[in-house]
């Protein structure tokens, strides 16, 4: 038997890794804070909350720093061979030695164990190939767990633990710093736009509670962890959604936000269950991915709980067809839709996508190149998306299909294979989004609180300045501009697609190549199109705009150099000027490198002809958009849209107006036929069932078993029963009186036939026996 | 087996102690209502100590020592049939009297101010008394006759709560709880006969029955059929589709302390029968039955559920979604694996605290507003809004949110059904995981959709300014408190519950596993 050595590294851990823990339990803290004692203590609640989430903030980046340190001093000590699932890294910890010695050296049933649990032969054989032909290694993911409780007897004797801790990695290092960073500003901005709301103590009380559960998520060490994590953003985005529930719309959008989720968690379910007994009864995140990674999970097993988790990323991170809530959720306060429906809960899918990624990777063969669920659901959704943007005439809205759009991108990018590209691109986009809608929700400050850009907004850009302006550079990096962020994420993607000439990378992925394409062209048209409804032609509101407070305008400005500079963490290696300052940074920070938990995974090569065509498409499109609204500026300087056009001219035009105006129609779909039907037709229908079958059925009983008695009664039994049931009667005497003149007769006929046949069955049984 | 007052009297003070306090109480006038109050408070609390004392002392013999019966006490009783006092405990009934003891003096301090009517706190604390023993001794009872005894003893004073203190149509409902209970039972007296005469009519202590089984050699047949009485008596009680008809109707006529104990203890017997007596003495038998439990499970799950979306009364629509919840207690308990039955085992506890803080929420809106209809709460969170925010928390709670204790009832449910017992069709099980799992999102569905409508939106002009509507009161927050602390201490620590379960229920696995092949 081969029993596979534990992960050795040369590199110690830094110690503070132990303690990231704090983390969320600060915000947890902060939380409970808020909600009992900061009305009793009259402390103004952000004066609770600003403080947490700035000591998280610095202490997310002390754990970031320590994980680029590490990953680095891995690296050029050579990297580590072995196993990196969860119980061997602790014996590099040094508490377990003894216990894998005896593993080796007992009978057989240890080493089928320990062979089950690591895959055995066919996991060093992995391992040992990724140990060749790598410039590149990286240290395993440290894990710090505990038991939370056992199953099935202790784990020595066949049982298993389950376990909660924390994971940190280049992965969860990342999510950290962004979670907290824009929370932080999100925070910060709060204590100006929500000032003076009727719930304001509790709307920075959930703000922690978010913040706390999405870092308890990000930080989870095993799957059923995670699920909790899960659950508990949602509850926060339900409650945050729903914030102003006196208004039917809003509590409606919160509902179908969580009732989404929920369906989309039945996935979740299923597909956490499937790994938990695929990998051998565990739900350690490491072991699952080692399993997966090794062969020891088939192909078939990966594929189907890959499926399952689909509709959980669905739902979650708003893709084609379970996006519907996202949309909705813009009811909730703007900032809360830059920090949860924008930054960061939405992109818990994508997360949870590269948290198991070897699953996904494996189960969907995508080094294969061919055409798999994942990158054909993010390629419809980030085309989709795109195109339902045109048509909002809320900013917000199209703030939000944006995200989807770009949440598009992310699985896209995940799921031709470019791991990396789609994570590069959750940290871009959660920069320059949440400036989006923090400068949405600036504008609409000024506007007293609209968010509809053709009947309150116009010429915003006299009025104020760096909101125009950080709006502008964010959406400059949201289409892709060179050379802000959002340029260098969305070229990694486009090239992780492989299919443009000599780009490479995993595989030809035609269509999600065309399809990020097209959304490239879109984004640029939409955001053209948002620009200058809200700050170019004139003013058509009825209000005095103004320029937001120092508060608002901050996190603009900060979030704005962001948008900037965020990109060149990954640019491509001996650039002009840039030379290998920053080259390729992010990569070699994120993704692991041979490791026993993460696949070797082939990247593309940059194309300078793919980053050109990807530009002008974009500006091109951006160009057509901005002549259309200049010629109508010149016709009439308050139209917002053009009369007797295309629309009225063609009605395939018009028809596919509306298709977009409808959504799809999935909204109907859910709303109507769906959900109206299960609470309507569907549920009354069981419910008559229940009354009048059911009920039916034990009611006909009653009365025939009554007239039974009545006969029984009369003419057989009215001695002996009578006796025992006025006895126990006279001891309910006083209270039970009315009760027992009306009903005792009932009873006693029924006792009666009761224990008739009891013994008629007990003699029935004598005889069986 | 050492001696020591907690061996010896502990497990029988505990359950006797609340006779003992209603049989003071019925030599004292019923005129004075505080000193009823207080006496039945006391005894509770003393009978809370005396159990408390027992349940830490369990949890101090450590792991190791949680599968085996402990304090066990074994006196002659009827000797003619060989029915003996036999009582103890292990891990799998400390959670459960730890839940009894728990429930019953929140009730008595709850009833300070909340006697329904027609009054006579006298005669309603007296009955809640006689349930706290007989819901203890079924708890403890190792001897079938003397389970059966203590089954029955719980049985009239919720008739008599229901018929008395009930609704406007509390007779219907309480004949109708007692006649189907009373149904189960027969059928359940009938199997324990049987079980009886075929292991050579010796003995009813449960542990030795279950060796008997094992060691002669009754014809599957025969357990089969003597299971089924079994499980209609067990299956009643839970209740399981289509058996459930009469819970809707218990609840929504029961006083709040009525359907509280009902819903918090009282269905708990049946399943905790399923785990103790059913499965343990006929684990073969039960491999057999276990496709058919897991289909009325499930059917349960999706029945309860949809239910719960057509009713127009919010406490029985909380009524039917004990009807769903406690499918998943069964899904778990069919499967007849460690997982499941560990899920069963907490998803009890926790279907008790949570829903039992949802019939005492219901019970103080209607004493507010005097009306459970649906359609004419709403705005809740303004008119109340402490008492919105804990419906809101107990609807997330009741809906399986992880991180709170209704989740880990449910998703190890789920998860265990994905492989069953071997014997057990492992592809019929994963079409009821699947099911399973959609009916968390109709959960979600009508718990949502219920809090949106009564605690959401503003207050309709009928309750605007109505000041009977007055926020939780001092007796609330004692009866309550408890509950809520205990619903978020379990989700977050579930090894609290699931260590003291898992070593009696592995040894039942074990066993099932034998069984199964």
């Amino acid at each position: 038997m081969n029993l596979l050595l534990a992960a050795e590294a040369a590199v110690q851990a830094p110690a503070i890794f132990d303690y990231v823990w704090l983390i969320p339990a600060i915000m947890a803290t902060s939380f409970v804070l808020i909600l009992f004692f900061s009305k009793r203590l009259n402390i103004n609640p952000h004066f609770i909350g600003v403080p947490a989430i700035g000591s998280a903030f610095l202490l997310a980046l002390v754990i970031a720093f320590s994980w680029v340190g590490y990953n680095g001093d891995v690296s050029e000590a050579g990297g580590v061979t072995g196993s990196c699932s969860g119980r061997d890294l602790q014996v590099i910890e040094g508490g377990h030695e003894a216990e894998a010695e005896a593993d080796a050296g007992h009978g057989e049933e240890a080493d089928a164990e320990a062979a089950a649990e690591h895959g055995g032969e066919a996991d060093a054989e992995a391992t040992g190939e990724h140990g060749g032909g790598h410039e590149r290694f990286s240290p395993c993911p440290v894990v710090n767990d505990v038991t939370w409780f056992q199953n099935g007897g202790p784990v020595q004797d066949g049982g298993s633990d389950i376990n909660i801790g924390t994971l940190v990695d280049g992965q969860a290092a990342m999510l950290l710093v962004v979670v907290t960073l824009i929370s932080g500003l999100v925070h910060v901005y709060s204590t100006d736009y929500v000032a003076g709301d009727r719930r304001y103590t509790h709307y920075f009380a959930f703000l922690s509670f978010f913040t706390a559960s999405m870092l308890f998520m990000v930080l989870s060490s095993s799957t059923v962890q995670l699920l909790v994590g899960w659950e508990l953003v949602g509850v926060s985005s339900f409650v945050l959604i729903g914030h102003w529930w006196e208004e039917k719309d809003n509590s409606d959008a919160a509902m179908k936000a969580f009732l989404t989720n929920r369906v989309g968690d039945i996935g979740l379910l299923i597909g956490l269950i499937i790994l938990y007994f695929a990998a051998g009864k565990t739900f350690d995140i490491v072991a699952i991915n080692e399993a997966a990674v090794s062969g020891m999970i088939s192909k078939n097993t990966l594929l189907a709980a890959g499926l399952f988790l689909m509709t959980a990323v669905m739902s979650k991170s708003g893709q084609f067809v379970l996006h519907t809530w996202l949309p909705d959720a813009m009811a909730g306060p703007t900032p809360v839709s830059a920090l949860i429906h924008a930054a960061t809960m939405v992109v818990a899918g994508v997360y949870l996508i590269g948290r198991l990624y070897p699953v996904f990777y494996v189960g969907f063969g995508m080094d294969g190149g061919a055409l798999n669920v994942m990158a054909f659901i993010g390629a419809i959704t980030c085309v989709g998306a795109g195109a339902l943007a045109f048509v909002q005439d809320d900013i917000k809205k199209v703030l939000a299909y944006s995200t989807v759009s770009q949440l598009g991108y992310m699985v896209l990018a995940l799921g031709v294979g470019a791991y990396t590209a789609g994570m590069f691109h959750l940290f871009t986009h959660a920069i320059f989004k949440a400036c989006l809608f923090l400068g949405a929700g600036s504008v609409s400050h000024a506007c007293h609180h609209s968010f509809d850009m053709k009947k309150d907004m116009g010429g915003l850009r006299k009025f104020m300045p760096k909101t125009f302006w950080t709006f502008v550079i964010a959406s400059g990096a949201l289409a892709g501009i060179p050379p802000l962020a959002g340029f260098w994420s969305k070229d990694e993607i486009l090239v992780g697609a492989g299919a443009f000439p000599g780009t490479g990378g995993n595989g030809t992925y035609w269509m999600p190549f065309i399809f990020g394409m097209i959304a490239a062209g879109m984004t640029a048209g939409y955001m053209t199109r948002v620009i200058w409804l809200t700050f170019f032609g004139e003013y058509r509101g009825h209000e005095h705009p103004h320029e937001s407070g120092p508060r608002i305008t901050t996190p603009l400005i900060i979030l704005a150099v962001g948008a900037v500079f965020a990109g060149f963490l990954n640019v491509p290696k001996g650039l002009p000027i840039l030379g290998d300052l920053f080259g390729e940074s992010f990569v070699s920070w994120v993704e692991p490198a041979s490791i026993s938990s993460f696949p070797s995974i082939k990247h593309g090569n940059p194309s300078l002809w793919l980053a050109m065509l990807a530009t002008s498409i974009g500006l091109f499109s951006g160009f057509v958009v901005w002549t259309y609204y200049n010629k109508l500026y010149a016709k009439d300087p308050l139209a917002t849209e053009v009369t007797g056009g295309l629309r009225d001219k063609s009605s395939l035009a018009r028809a596919g107006h509306t298709l977009l105006v409808e959504k799809y129609y999935l909204d109907h779909l859910y709303t109507d036929i769906i959900a109206g039907g299960v609470k309507g037709p569907v549920a009354k229908a069981a419910y008559w069932f229940n009354q009048n079958i059911l009920d039916g059925i034990i009611n006909s009983i009653g009365n025939g078993t009554t007239s039974l008695g009545r006969f029984v009664y009369k003419y057989i039994d009215q001695g002996t029963i009578d006796g025992a049931v006025n006895a126990s009667g006279a001891g309910a005497a006083g209270s039970g009186d009315i009760l027992r003149k009306v009903q005792s007769g009932q009873i006693r006929q029924y006792a009666t036939l009761m224990f008739a046949a009891a013994a008629l069955l007990a003699a029935v049984f004598i005889i069986a026996v | 087996m050492e001696h020591t007052f907690l061996a010896d009297y502990g497990i029988s003070l505990m359950v006797f102690l609340p006779l003992v306090g209603a049989a003071l109480m019925m030599l004292i006038s019923g005129k004075n209502e505080e000193i009823h109050k207080q006496i039945a408070l006391g005894t509770t609390v003393l009978t809370g100590l005396v159990g408390g004392w027992l349940v830490t002392d369990f949890y101090r013999l450590g792991s190791e020592h949680w599968g085996e019966l402990r304090y066990g006490v074994d006196k002659s009783w009827i000797d003619i049939v060989n029915a003996r006092y036999t009582v103890a405990v292990d891990g799998i009934s400390i959670p459960l009297i730890a839940l009894t003891l728990l429930v019953v003096p929140l009730v008595i301090v709850y009833s300070w101010n909340h006697i329904p009517n027609p009054g006579n706190a006298k005669a309603f604390l007296m009955l809640i008394l006689v349930l706290h023993t007989g819901m203890l001794g079924s708890f403890v009872a190792q001897d079938l006759v003397l389970f059966f005894v203590f089954f029955e003893v719980v049985l009239l004073p919720m008739y008599f709560m229901i018929g008395v203190w009930g609704g406007e149509q509390r007779l219907y409902a309480a004949i109708k709880f007692f006649l189907f209970t009373l149904f189960g039972s027969a059928l359940m007296l009938v199997s324990f006969l049987a079980l009886y005469w075929a292991t050579g009519g010796t003995t009813f202590n449960m542990v030795e029955l279950a060796a008997l089984v094992q060691s002669s050699d009754i014809k599957i047949g025969t357990q089969v059929l003597i299971f089924g009485g079994m499980f209609m008596g067990f299956g009643i009680k839970v209740p399981m589709f289509p058996f459930h008809t009469w819970l809707p109707d218990a609840h929504t006529q029961a006083p709040t302390q009525g359907s509280v104990i009902l819903a918090a203890v009282l269905l708990k017997l049946g399943t905790y029968g399923f785990i103790r007596i059913a499965i343990q003495i006929l684990p073969e038998a039960a491999i057999k039955w276990a496709p058919w439990i897991g289909l009325l499970a499930v059917i349960g799950i999706i029945y309860g559920a949809l239910g719960c979306l057509a009713q127009t009364d919010m406490k029985r629509l909380i009524a039917f979604s004990s009807v769903a919840h406690m499918g998943y207690v069964m899904l778990g308990i069919a499967t007849m694996t460690d997982f499941g039955l560990n899920a069963a085992i907490f998803g009890m506890v926790a279907h008790g605290l949570i829903t039992g803080m949802l019939f005492f929420v219901a019970g103080s809106i209607k004493e507010r507003y005097h009306t459970l209809e649906i359609k004419r709460l709403g705005g809740l969170l303004i008119s109340a809004p402490r008492m919105g925010w804990i419906l809101g928390f107990c609807v997330m709670a009741s809906l399986g949110l992880p991180g709170l204790a209704g989740f880990w009832g449910e998703f190890p449910a789920i998860l265990a059904a994905y492989q069953p017992q071997e014997g057990i069709s492992e592809s019929l099980f994963r079409v009821y995981m699947v099911v399973a799992a959609i009916g968390t999102v109709l959960a979600a569905g009508y718990l949502l959709w219920l809090l949106q409508r009564t605690a959401f939106g503003n207050p309709s002009e009928e309750f605007e300014d109505d000041p009977a509507i007055t926020d939780v009161v001092f007796t609330e927050w004692v009866a309550w408190i408890p509950l809520l602390a205990l619903i978020v201490l379990f989700g977050f620590v579930p090894g609290l519950m699931f260590d003291l379960t898992d070593g009696p229920v592995t040894a039942l696995a074990n066993a099932l596993a034998a069984a199964g092949k």
